[in-house]
């Protein structure tokens, strides 16, 4: 290992991470929205649009990200929707993300006891109301390890990138290795950049999850 | 007939092919306390669902105040806010306060006056001596608090009939007390209440009308104190000799 070829690759790997950073935010965000949307439909079984999305998350489910990114980027445009390897790169961490957020919130949603769903009608709420108030806060609480876990699953995802040529961190340490030969040192700060990322973030991710079971059942 | 607040007429209900309630006739007057009994799975529960919506039913009508509800009635939502019900499990929202419990109802679905509806909740929590416990969690309460907050939260929307499924069977005994207490306190004061029990010394007591229900059928109705002194049917008899009260 030398460590002066590390140091000197600061800047490109720095470039990177926020690169990884961005477009995991951007699509974790994105999956986060499609989750709770295609949760909340199949919960309250919306007709139609329940089976528009149930195909959705099969299809996304069972398909891997770099052959959905493969159409994403190399099919759409025949189609006349081309769009930048970035937007690409986003669009497929929303399209598999969105399905795997959406079982954690269903897993969460369906966790909510049939008596809470029944004492909140009998009070009267509207199922807006039940929602917001009854099945919404408890099944988020319950949701958030597997949230979590999708979470770290997505980041990691991003290093598929590099087949649309994205220069995230996957692709700026395989380009290091592929130019300059430099394996040890690449691979080093490719492991580096991502435990940078991913070490804290799961020690939040734990602390939410116990302070969202602490808020959902009181303290 | 002015008197009647509940009229249930020839209700049938069905679990898929299997009709579970046959041909439910009876009335609640108002200002009177109705008790449900009958052995376990004689669809009791089943029975006081139906009247605020929770179980759907299949033939016949209930006739609420001046609404006449039939198979496939939708608009149960409106009408909850006057038909209060207490369950057997602690149905207590976990997430929130004892206080933010009660006041979810009369605030976002009745959209009262704030100061109001809290002054009301604190009267009712002091009435069940929980006032001290306004800001705490469910899960900080024993069954026999949550109970009663339970039954505070379905009071706080000031209805006009309450419904009670067996709402002590899931207490420790020496919690039963406390909450009977707040039932009986609330038929001292006219509340409608058609009540499921297994306490058979709390219903004697309480009923002012009894319906013995057995295998989804009425099989008696009478006045509390006939029912208990000399109940007509021979199961009626042989349900009261099994109780040991």
């Amino acid at each position: 290992m030398n460590w002066s070829i590390v140091q000197q690759g600061i800047p490109t790997y720095e470039k990177a991470f926020m690169i990884t950073l961005k477009l995991s935010f951007w699509g974790i965000l994105g999956a986060i929205i499609v989750g709770l949307i295609v949760s909340f439909v199949r919960y309250f079984k919306v007709p139609v649009l329940q089976r528009i999305l149930g195909a959705y998350v099969e299809l996304s489910r069972n398909t891997p990200l770099l052959i959905q990114l493969f159409f994403i980027y190399y099919a759409f445009p025949e189609l006349g929707f081309k769009i930048s390897a970035e937007a690409s790169g986003v669009s497929g961490l929303i399209f598999l993300g969105g399905s795997y957020m959406a079982a954690a919130f269903a897993g969460g949603l369906e966790g909510v006891p049939k008596i809470q769903v029944e004492s909140g009608r009998a009070i009267g709420l509207t199922d807006w109301q039940l929602a917001q108030y009854v099945v919404l806060p408890q099944g988020l609480s319950l949701s958030i390890p597997a949230i979590a876990a999708n979470v770290i699953f997505l980041i990691k995802e991003t290093s598929i990138f590099t087949v649309v040529a994205i220069p995230e961190l996957t692709n700026t340490a395989l380009d290091q290795i592929g130019m300059l030969y430099d394996t040890n040192e690449a691979l080093f700060s490719l492991v580096v950049g991502y435990a940078i990322i991913l070490i804290p973030l799961s020690i939040l991710l734990t602390w939410l999850e116990r302070r969202a079971r602490r808020g959902s059942f009181g303290n | 007939m002015a008197n009647e607040l509940l009229t249930v007429t020839h209700l049938v209900k069905n679990y898929g092919k299997k009709e579970v309630l046959h041909d439910i006739n009876f009335t609640v007057e108002k200002g009177s306390v109705t008790v449900l009994l009958g052995p376990s799975g004689s669809g009791k529960s089943t029975l006081i669902r139906c009247l605020n919506g929770l179980e759907e039913f299949h033939g016949g009508q209930i006739n609420f105040e001046d609404q006449t509800i039939t198979p496939g009635f939708k608009k149960w939502q409106p009408l909850r806010q006057h038909i209060g019900m207490v369950f057997q499990s602690y149905d207590l929202f976990p997430n929130r306060t004892v206080i933010d419990n009660i006041l979810l109802g009369p605030l976002k679905v009745q959209k009262r006056d704030k100061n109001e509806a809290l002054a009301q909740a604190r009267q009712l929590l002091k009435e069940v001596q929980l006032s001290e416990y306004e800001n705490a969690y469910p899960r900080q309460l024993s069954g026999g608090q949550k109970q009663r907050i339970a039954i505070v939260r379905a009071l706080t929307l000031n209805p006009d009939f309450m419904l009670f499924d067996e709402v002590t069977a899931s207490l420790d005994p020496e919690m039963v007390r406390g909450v009977l207490e707040v039932i009986e306190g609330l038929a001292a004061r006219k509340m409608t209440m058609l009540v499921v029990t297994h306490e058979m010394n709390f219903a004697k007591q309480i009923a002012d009308k009894v319906l013995f229900l057995e295998n989804g059928k009425i099989v008696e109705e009478s006045s509390g104190h006939q029912f208990f002194e000399q109940p007509q049917t021979q199961r009626a008899q042989d349900f009261l000799s099994s109780m040991d009260f």
